[in-house]
């Protein structure tokens, strides 16, 4: 089947930004992206809307068709589709994008992300991302998505699988690369004693260990037409895109304190994309809770994951640069839009765009976004030839 | 919109904990299932309701401090993973305990309680919650 690319790429910044509604950072994404690309709406043969839960944070559904519609592309009747898969919308967003242009439906599509939870107080966000949970049997009774975390890092712990410092770590670094990203959410640089000492959420997890509730929007415009590419000397390719799941449920698994789906969808992009994990230049993963951020790490790159976390592997100067964006941690976790922004970054370090974070003669990206906590893993590998 | 209908029908199997136990494989589950997910179609009408004793051991747990909006007046509240004498796990509080004597280890059974409520002046929800075994 032919080859799928990406064309251009658009983001709004993260944070708290009150002044800006969900179409309008939407449109501000989107509308980047095309002109990214240099492209015209004529261009779009479909839209694919990303977005885990504007019904509840503002009342609002057929995102897609607000999307479309506020983008001013309407008038040409473009297919315009939202996709949920709780906060791997954006990672489920794209793998629907790129098997679309791949299986030769469509030539050129544009994926957009969107998220806008700050108009509600923080307690209301924190029962809205408590909705990928099992609503009769965990949320009921008083869990909250962070709950589960913290019993998971409880459990990994008492297994002598890593120690407190070992995912304390992975908020530093994130830190570390979104100080030097004008987009990020945070730009302070945090110590890993700030982590185990801040207050806490559910213990052992504290609010370092969280990542933040943010707005923001994130697209991409993908194409299988190399003549729209500006500069198809050096065009960046979708070489794969995977998805696996597991039970809703952290008491339905097997194993409490590992993510098998994230294995299942990485090892599958991998293959798909003919690469090993050797040939990954850069990682960026869903870290949404540290202790989450570590077990896809073991998951993905193994055992070693963990002795990592105690050098300098990790940092985008370093053998393995991971979440170089600022990851969710720091650059933002606007939910739906978290696979897509990993995207974007990605497509900016591949370009050698990424100023003062760029990492050194990148070739190939691993980006896994993730529903939940393991439940809906999406791997995509995003890379040059 | 109201959520009575919604929680009354999952009342009986939290009041009693109720699960289902697949015949095909002999494996019980709670939350109850209609279909086995080992034996999958092979479990179509083989899923009988069978009742747990109350009896189980903290598998994991954590203390909540910031909480959902239902559970504020509660905080700091545990949370746990608790292992069924049966067999299957499933995530519930922890209560008339302070926090220090919550290990994972520690046997628990399960107690009626008022979980929530609905609305300021709403219906109350029950099920279980979990006590520390003396
Ligand atoms: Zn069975």
């Amino acid at each position: 089947m032919r080859d799928v690319y990406i064309l251009g790429v658009g983001t709004t910044k993260f944070g708290e930004l009150w002044d800006l509604s969900l179409r309008e950072l939407a449109s501000e994404a989107g509308l980047k992206a095309i002109m990214d690309a240099g492209i015209y709406a004529e261009d779009v043969d479909a839209l694919y809307g990303a977005n885990t839960s504007g019904g509840q944070f503002v009342d609002q559904e057929q995102i897609a068709a607000l999307i479309a519609d506020y983008s001013g592309i309407t008038e040409l009747n473009i297919p315009s589709i939202r996709i949920e898969a709780g906060s791997a919308s954006g990672g489920a967003a794209l793998m629907q994008a790129y098997l679309a242009v791949k299986s030769g439906q469509y030539s050129t599509v544009v994926v957009g992300g969107v998220e806008k939870m700050t108009d509600v107080p923080s307690e209301v966000a924190t029962e809205i991302i408590g909705g990928s949970l099992d609503a009769e049997w965990e949320t009921f009774f008083g869990a909250t998505e962070c709950s589960i975390a913290a019993m998971i890092a409880r459990r990994h712990e008492f297994e002598g699988k890593a120690k407190r410092e070992n995912y304390a770590m992975l908020p530093v670094i994130s830190h570390k690369h979104a100080s030097m990203n004008d987009t990020s959410h945070f730009k302070n640089v945090i110590k890993i004693e700030d982590v185990i000492n801040a207050s806490p959420v559910a213990e052992p997890l504290t609010v370092f260990d969280n990542a933040p509730i943010s707005d923001g929007a994130s697209a991409l415009v993908i194409s299988a037409d190399l003549k729209k590419i500006n500069n198809a000397s050096h065009p960046i390719k979708i070489k794969s895109s995977s998805a696996a799941n597991d039970f809703l449920s952290l008491h339905d698994r097997k194993s409490v304190d590992s993510f098998r789906a994230v294995k299942k969808s990485s090892d599958s992009a991998l293959s798909l994309a003919g690469l090993d994990i050797g040939k990954i230049d850069a990682l960026e993963i869903h870290d949404s809770y540290s202790i989450a951020a570590l077990i896809q790490l073991e998951e993905i790159l193994g055992k070693d994951a963990v002795k990592m976390t105690e050098g300098n592997d990790f940092y985008f100067n370093s053998s393995k640069p991971l979440n170089v964006s600022g990851g969710l941690k720091a650059h933002g976790n606007p939910l739906g839009t978290s696979g897509l922004y990993q995207a974007v970054e990605a497509t900016v370090q591949l370009r050698g765009k990424a100023g003062q974070r760029q990492v050194k003669d990148p070739r190939n990206f691993l980006i896994h976004n993730m529903g939940g906590l393991g439940t809906t893993s999406v791997s995509t590998v995003i890379g040059v030839d | 919109m109201s959520e009575v209908p919604r929680f009354w029908r999952e009342s009986r199997h939290r009041y009693r904990l109720v699960g289902t136990r697949c015949t095909n494989c002999d494996t019980l589950y709670f939350p109850p299932r209609v279909i086995c997910p080992t034996c999958r179609r092979e479990s179509v009408g083989k899923m009988k309701e069978e009742e747990m004793s109350g009896a189980g051991e903290i598998y994991s747990f954590t203390v909540v401090h910031d909480g959902l909006e239902q559970f504020k007046m509660q905080i700091p509240y545990v949370m746990a993973l608790v292992k069924m004498k049966e067999g299957p796990f499933l995530t519930a509080q922890i209560v008339d305990c302070s926090p220090e004597e919550v290990k994972i280890g520690t046997k628990v059974t399960a107690t009626l309680r008022k979980v929530r409520s609905e609305g300021k002046a709403g219906i109350i929800q029950y099920g279980y919650k979990f006590t520390i075994c003396p």
